[in-house]
């Protein structure tokens, strides 16, 4: 049985916009997903109202001297060629945990989170496994 | 006053799975919980890139041990609904009993823990025996006994014939049985009560803003259950979501016991419809589209977006898990408990750590 859905091709400068609208409708948000095109990450917002499943999707452009060098040991990527989506959690405090995993795995820079777990809330052997550009696989050195 | 930080797992008596909360204390209040996830995350995700899209089901059964046959079923749904491939009723209704035999036995787990958590050993035992009896049932019928490896994308792999049939609603009679004996004491039990009435109370508005989904959604007063949807045999057998109101650590523990009846009920009707046919149908070709499913798991609702671009992996699969969504509502639930509280609130939410971190 197909579940009701609809799935809305927004700009991503109408995110937060759109995503205030969501919250005024009393929506629940249901999930937040990148997935990986080359050249640009699709993000697809989904919300639930009342059973009925309403999706927002925009594209973040990767830059094209990106690279998902590791940044510093348990701190903050600041890498300026990181690409750069706004935080909904000012709208959806719910939404922290999603986006701090789009920074974890992604190498998404997240502007504006709420709770920021600065690369802390997976703890993964390479960095950003899912990003566009991977960071070179650790080496063990052996004596 | 001064504020002590006190690390709470990953490695605790009562946490069956790893998460790691630095609990923020004054005096015997926590003040603040900052959780930290990921020492399990296994990357099952990004494996779905490399895994012929047929042979992902292992794969997606094996995201929890507890869930397990939902997770395939919510797949197999997911990559049926981009092919349009049309699955036997008598499939669609053997993917409810089971899946209604998964949510029995992992309330029932639930429950166990539940009660080991608080030091009732002996109502902890009574939970897991008759776990086992669910356990028993599955294997029966699909030859495991965790991760059944029973469903297939166009069907299941395995039939119920009607002898099996039979035994099984005996059997489920009498776990119906002993179930409201150990539902009687988690209810009625003063030291059960007094350990759980007006602990962690999350108001109706709260739950909902905060995500939460399941069981956790459900005794706040929300009624919401993805069974309503209409997935498997859903459209012919109506599930009426079993809601309680105040919000606190008990609600949940009476949501999650009206559901092991609710269960029954559904396997009985199940068993009662289901109609004579084939159990799956072949399919060939690959993949082109996407999807967003949803089922209800044991803990709420778990969302499956999948995109398929032709080729016989997938470009995206993504899961979204009942505890990932029931996360910030621990958090908020913790704010302000008793330090002495903490264990119990951790595990009202039911969490699962490993489908959470894929």
């Amino acid at each position: 049985m197909t579940q009701e859905q609809t799935i809305e091709n927004i700009a991503l400068t109408e995110l937060l916009d759109k995503v205030r609208s969501f919250r005024a409708s009393k929506h629940r948000l249901a999930q937040i997903c990148a997935t990986d095109l080359g050249d640009k990450y699709e993000l697809l917002y989904s919300f639930d109202l009342q059973g009925k499943l309403t999706s927002l999707r925009t594209y973040l452009p990767i830059p094209a001297n990106h690279s998902l060098a590791p940044g510093s040991a348990g701190g903050p990527t600041t890498d300026a060629t990181h690409p750069h989506l706004q935080s909904i959690s000012s709208i959806y405090g719910a939404s922290i945990l999603y986006e701090n995993e789009l920074h974890d795995l992604f190498g998404i820079q997240m502007d504006g989170l709420a709770v920021d777990f600065h690369g802390n809330l997976y703890k993964t052997a390479i960095k950003y496994p899912m990003g566009s550009k991977k960071a070179p696989t650790p080496t063990c050195e052996t004596k | 006053m001064a504020t002590t930080i006190i690390p709470f797992g990953p490695q605790h008596p009562v946490l069956p799975e790893p998460v790691h909360l630095d609990l923020v204390v004054e005096d015997e209040k926590v003040v603040e919980a900052r959780p930290s996830i990921g020492f399990i995350h296994r990357g099952l995700e990004r494996l779905a890139e490399k895994k012929e899209y047929q042979e992902f089901v292992y794969v997606a059964e094996r995201i929890c041990g507890i869930c397990s046959f939902i997770h395939g079923q919510t797949y197999c749904q997911a990559i049926e609904e981009i092919m349009k491939i049309p699955v036997p009723p008598r499939a669609q209704y053997l993917r409810t009993i089971w899946g209604e035999l998964s949510r029995l036995h992992s309330h029932l787990l639930w429950l166990g823990l539940m009660a080991d958590g608080m030091g009732f050993e002996s109502l902890f035992m009574h939970a897991w025996r008759i776990r086992e009896k669910v356990l028993n049932i599955i294997e029966a019928t699909t030859g495991g006994r965790v991760i059944f490896g029973s469903c297939k994308i166009g069907g299941v792999r395995r039939d119920i014939d009607p002898d099996t049939m039979k035994t099984l609603l005996a059997q489920i009679d009498d776990i119906n049985k002993d179930m409201h004996e150990i539902v009687n004491v988690f209810l009625s039990d003063r030291s059960v009560k007094a350990r759980l009435v007006g602990v962690g109370t999350l108001t109706k508005d709260e739950a909902y803003d905060l995500g939460c989904v399941g069981p956790m959604l459900r005794a706040s007063g929300v009624s919401q259950d993805m069974r309503s949807l209409g997935y498997a045999a859903f459209n012919e057998i109506k599930v009426e979501p079993i809601v309680r109101t105040a919000g606190d650590s008990y609600a949940r523990c009476e949501v999650r016991c009206g559901e092991l009846f609710q269960s029954v009920n559904i396997i009985r009707q199940a068993a009662a419809k289901i109609p004579p046919g084939e159990i799956a149908v072949k399919v060939t070709g690959k993949p082109t589209g996407e999807s967003i499913t949803r089922t209800e798991q044991p803990r709420g609702e778990v969302v499956y977006y999948v995109k398929a671009n032709g080729a016989m992996n997938l470009q995206r699969f993504r899961v979204r898990t009942p505890t990932f969504a029931n996360l910030p509502a621990l958090l908020k639930v913790l704010q302000g408990c008793d330090l002495a509280d903490v264990p119990m609130l951790v595990l009202t939410i039911d969490p699962c750590i490993s489908c959470t971190e894929r």
